[in-house]
């Protein structure tokens, strides 16, 4: 069972995060479970959320203290809370970042870390700075959890009714280009 | 045909609820059962369903106008929480007290104060000498499964039913589950027909009258004794479910309880939690076991005496308070104990009250308490101390 | 015993005799009174019959006494006197 811990800031996407990422796994077959951890919801505040990626049935029902991945959708939270908390060492941190500063490599100490603009991604292709998508996309490549194609599936199915097919396509671009560019 | 999909737990009772088409629901938001009436809302406004959705301006009027409609012969549901089932209380009560088969659906949340909209089963445990059956679930697709159960049983016992889920931890989380498709669904739950409803013209009655020391003791014995019936007509309704979705259903779940000698007990999500820490202590070799708790009203004595006799201790799992008594879980697991020959010890553990997390270590560390004998009569789990801060 | 304190026989008020709550009772004066009826439809127990247009009897078996009829006759033509 994979654990992943999405951290981003409210109106990031981070929940939506968690939730495509298990029905991008769940359409490959997998057994899933996506929750986010809800504190006072405003937009800005620091927000959690996780999923659970499985062959067999997932049964546990609790929080996830120990992750196996973890994506930091707002790097200046670093300076707000411990990221690496309960974080095995050598696990992936995918970072939203231009690069790697000299403070995130203390802060993120431990991690194997990999980095993607997912900002810069989202503002060049959305016009706004929601990358989870992207954030998404890069996820795809650093781990085997699921494909773009079984993403581009999920986000259609979950969230073709509520945006323009414009909105949808422009996502599935910054999709694309942050898979490309994740860097280690 | 069974169809798999990856749901939340309010996602899994608003796709039971359309599945069923009620005749009619009443609801009022309250977090964190809002995302059921949203996602049933939606399936009213694309005309989904045929049912009449009424607008109330409070849980206790959402009750009200489900008690007015079930008399009236149709089928009801709603859905609450906490606070608005503390609200709807007066009502609840009349509801069953009219043998109404409303079903609802409660999404476990903490009563305040002080404030708090996370999970735990102060609202239902509240609600526990109602005259309601309790169904509990363990996770989303259980939600989806106890709804169809309960229409059934409801309508079978002319009693109403609250299909109970875990605040968040279930509501709020997407899992895998599986789901009948309408039709399948549409046959199982048939069609009802009730014996005497407030709009048959050919057959006038009167419902809700006054009832003094005339009749009224005579009204509450049947009700008492309906429940009685409420175990075997489960066991008959749960047969062709089974048969459909090739699972067993039970009103207790046994978890490697054969060989077991140490045994946790708990209700809703936590259950989960317990069985993927059995797994991992079985793997250590160790004789450990749970037994589930789906039905809490009318609470199964006699089953819970039959799966716990012979064992060596067992552990209780409460995530309410009874103030100036024990947990009520506990409570009725002692009293279900008391005639039996071989009794375990039985100890109690409060936990997770206003979602306070629940994990693995906690539930390990349940079961080293009852190996090593250390637990005390009564216990706390993931909670500081008076002198801790 | 129908369920849930359900009354399953319709018209069933015909059982209660309110009558006997009453400490008084009307008393209807035929030359005052002008037929025009307001005693008979407001009557809580409909104890007041007509019979060819005109008020005909006041039945005691239901009357619980409570004087509406006399309140609101226009012509005082009821009055309520000790039973």
């Amino acid at each position: 069972m994979i654990e992943i811990k999405f951290i981003g800031r409210g109106g990031q996407g981070g929940k939506t995060a968690a939730y495509l990422a298990a029905e991008a796994a769940f359409a490959a077959g997998k057994q899933v479970q996506a929750f986010p951890e809800f504190g006072p919801e405003r937009e800005g505040a620091p927000v959690f959320a996780f999923t659970r990626i499985s062959d067999s049935s997932i049964k546990i029902h609790s929080g996830v203290t120990n992750p196996d991945i973890v994506i930091l959708i707002d790097e200046s939270l670093c300076d707000e809370l411990d990221v690496m908390a309960g974080v095995k060492k050598g696990s992936p941190v995918i970072v939203n970042a231009p690069k790697i500063s000299s403070k995130l490599k203390r802060k993120l100490k431990g991690a194997s870390i990999h980095y993607v603009d997912a900002t810069k991604i989202a503002l060049a292709h959305l016009g706004r700075n929601i990358p989870n998508l992207a954030m998404l996309g890069a996820l795809a490549t650093v781990s085997d959890l699921f494909s773009l194609d079984s993403l581009e599936k999920a986000f259609k199915k979950e969230l073709g009714h509520k945006l323009k097919p414009e909105v949808i396509n422009k996502n599935i671009l910054a999709m694309e280009e942050a898979a490309k560019q994740v860097k280690e | 045909m069974i169809k798999k999909k990856a749901m939340t737990g309010a996602e899994a009772a608003a796709e039971a609820m359309r599945q069923i088409n009620p005749e009619v629901v009443a609801a009022y938001p309250i977090t964190p059962q809002t995302p059921i009436m949203h996602k049933f809302s939606q399936f009213v406004a694309e005309g989904d369903v045929d049912t009449e959705y009424i607008n109330v301006e409070s849980e206790h009027s959402a009750m009200s106008a489900c008690v007015g409609a079930s008399a009236a012969g149709g089928r009801v549901m709603t859905a609450t929480s906490a606070n608005g089932l503390a609200l709807m209380f007066e009502i609840v009560y009349i509801a069953a007290s009219s043998r109404l088969p409303i079903v609802m659906n409660v999404v476990n949340r903490a009563l305040s104060g002080p404030i708090n909209i996370h999970c735990d089963h102060s609202d239902t445990m509240a609600c526990r000498d109602t005259s309601w059956i309790q169904l509990y679930s363990e996770n989303a697709e259980e939600v989806y499964e106890n709804n169809l159960i309960a229409l059934k049983l409801a309508e079978k016992v002319n009693l109403p039913v609250m299909v109970c889920q875990d605040g968040f931890i279930t509501s709020h989380a997407v899992e895998s589950m599986k789901v009948l498709d309408d039709k399948t669904v549409k046959d199982y739950i048939g069609v009802y027909k009730p014996k005497y409803y407030l709009l048959n013209i050919d057959k006038p009655i009167t419902s809700g009258p006054l009832d003094f020391f005339d009749y009224y003791f005579e009204h509450k014995r049947q009700q008492i004794e309906a429940m009685t019936k409420v175990i075997p007509e489960f066991h008959k309704i749960v047969k062709d479910l089974s048969k459909l979705l090739g699972k067993d259903y039970d009103v207790l779940e046994e978890y490697h309880l054969d060989d077991a000698e140490y045994v946790i007990i708990s209700l809703n999500s936590t259950a989960g939690t317990v069985k993927h820490t059995i797994d991992k202590l079985r793997k250590e070799g160790k004789k450990v076991g749970a037994l589930k708790i789906r039905m809490f009203r009318p609470f199964p004595l006699q089953e819970v005496a039959k799966w716990l006799t012979g064992k060596k201790s067992v552990a209780v799992l409460d995530r309410s308070a009874s103030f100036g008594s024990v947990g009520p879980v506990y409570h009725e697991i002692r009293s279900a104990l008391y005639e039996t020959e071989a009794k375990p010890k039985v100890v109690s553990y409060i936990y997770g009250l206003g979602g306070r997390d629940i994990n693995v270590e906690h539930i390990e560390k349940v079961f080293e308490e009852l190996e090593n004998g250390t637990a005390k009569a009564e216990n706390y789990l993931g909670v500081r101390d008076e002198n801790e801060r | 015993m129908p369920e849930g304190g359900l009354i399953v026989e319709a018209g069933n008020s015909i059982e209660f005799k309110t009558g006997a709550w009453a400490s008084v009772k009307p008393v209807h004066d035929k030359n005052k009174c002008v037929n025009c009826l307001k005693c008979h439809f407001i009557c809580p127990e409909g104890a007041i019959s007509v019979k060819d247009g005109k008020i005909d009897k006041f039945d005691l078996d239901f009357c619980k006494g409570c004087g509406v009829c006399a309140e609101e006759c226009p012509v005082k033509a009821i009055k309520m006197v000790k039973k």
